[in-house]
């Protein structure tokens, strides 16, 4: 008895697409718990070093630049703005929006990755990089090597996670625009879009702990 | 996929409170609040992820078992970080 419109993505193991759906999205979810805990040992890092090398880590931070910082916030929350008007437009069926809302949230995360780059590159000729040659001025070497060393670290892994969505940005893009989405098939989108909007709230906190560790001086 | 559909003026204005609260986050470190410097920042940024979290990920509209699963993941990290610290802080504390 066959009362489902789209039973051809319907997987054999699943009763209905409700169960299926609710199912997928169980599971995409408890891979962002992991990745929670995967980024969440960086952070108990960072907490256990920051409590022990305060002074380091608040001049460390003060070499960081808040507007590049700030306007990288601003485009990933842009992302998120964009990857959920695509993820609408999947539920809606309307093919063109969504290819073009992942392609802005595309633009927008290589706006994000250009930025950090540059960053990056000062950094390199500052010697802030903890690499041999790191240099820092003060009496806080350590604490501030540390400091960058989790800086790398971080925004490191967070821009691997950022690279390897964008990748598979481009591959929803080619199967929105063959038509592949539908209102009754919109699962990568959504599930993607989770991903995503994960990967900005790392940001979200990667931000203030880095950037704006001691500004008010 | 049965699912409720996030009017598109939900998702504008969520994004208008990330912006002021991105804003504050900036304005809240340069101002001197001794100790809760980090707390108010954190307070922040947690706020705005559990915005991202309710509308843009859709748990506000999800089942109950979405909503247990974020909150294991935010309580997962709670531990790691409470025992953690709860070890480096009474460091020293016996001889």
């Amino acid at each position: 008895m066959l009362t489902e419109q789209h039973a051809s993505e319907l997987a054999h193991q699943f009763d209905d697409m409700t169960q299926q759906s609710e199912a997928t999205n169980l599971g995409m979810w408890l891979f962002l718990v992991t990745e929670v805990m995967f980024f969440g040992g960086l952070f108990a890092a960072y907490t256990v070093y920051r409590t022990h090398y305060f002074e380091g880590f608040a001049e460390a931070s003060r070499k960081l630049d808040i507007v590049l910082g700030g306007i990288n916030t601003v485009v990933l929350i842009c992302s998120s703005l964009t990857m959920a008007l695509a993820v609408h437009a999947a539920q809606l069926g309307k093919r063109r929006s969504i290819v073009t809302f992942l392609l802005l949230t595309l633009v927008l995360g290589g706006l994000f990755l250009g930025i950090k780059s540059v960053e990056y590159a000062h950094k390199f000729h500052e010697h802030l990089v903890p690499i041999p040659g790191f240099e820092f001025p003060d009496g806080h070497f350590l604490g501030a090597r540390i400091f960058f060393s989790l800086y790398f670290g971080m925004t490191g892994m967070h821009a691997l996670h950022m690279i390897i969505g964008m990748v598979i940005i481009v591959v929803l893009a080619v199967m929105a625009a063959r038509g592949r989405f539908t209102p009754g098939y919109n699962a990568p989108v959504e599930l993607f879009g989770l991903y995503w909007h994960f990967v900005d709230i790392i940001w979200i906190f990667l931000f203030p702990l880095l950037y704006l560790i001691d500004r008010h001086a | 996929m049965k699912h409720h559909v996030v009017p598109v003026k939900v998702y504008f204005t969520i994004f208008g409170a990330l912006m002021v609260l991105t804003a504050l986050t900036v304005y809240a470190s340069s101002v001197d609040l001794g100790p809760f410097n980090i707390s108010a920042a954190l307070a922040i940024a947690f706020f705005k992820a559990g915005l991202v979290v309710l509308y843009f990920m859709h748990v506000r509209y999800g089942s109950n078992l979405t909503k247990v699963v974020a909150i294991a993941a935010f309580v997962w990290l709670v531990l790691l970080l409470s025992l953690s610290m709860a070890d480096y802080l009474t460091r020293g504390w016996l001889p």
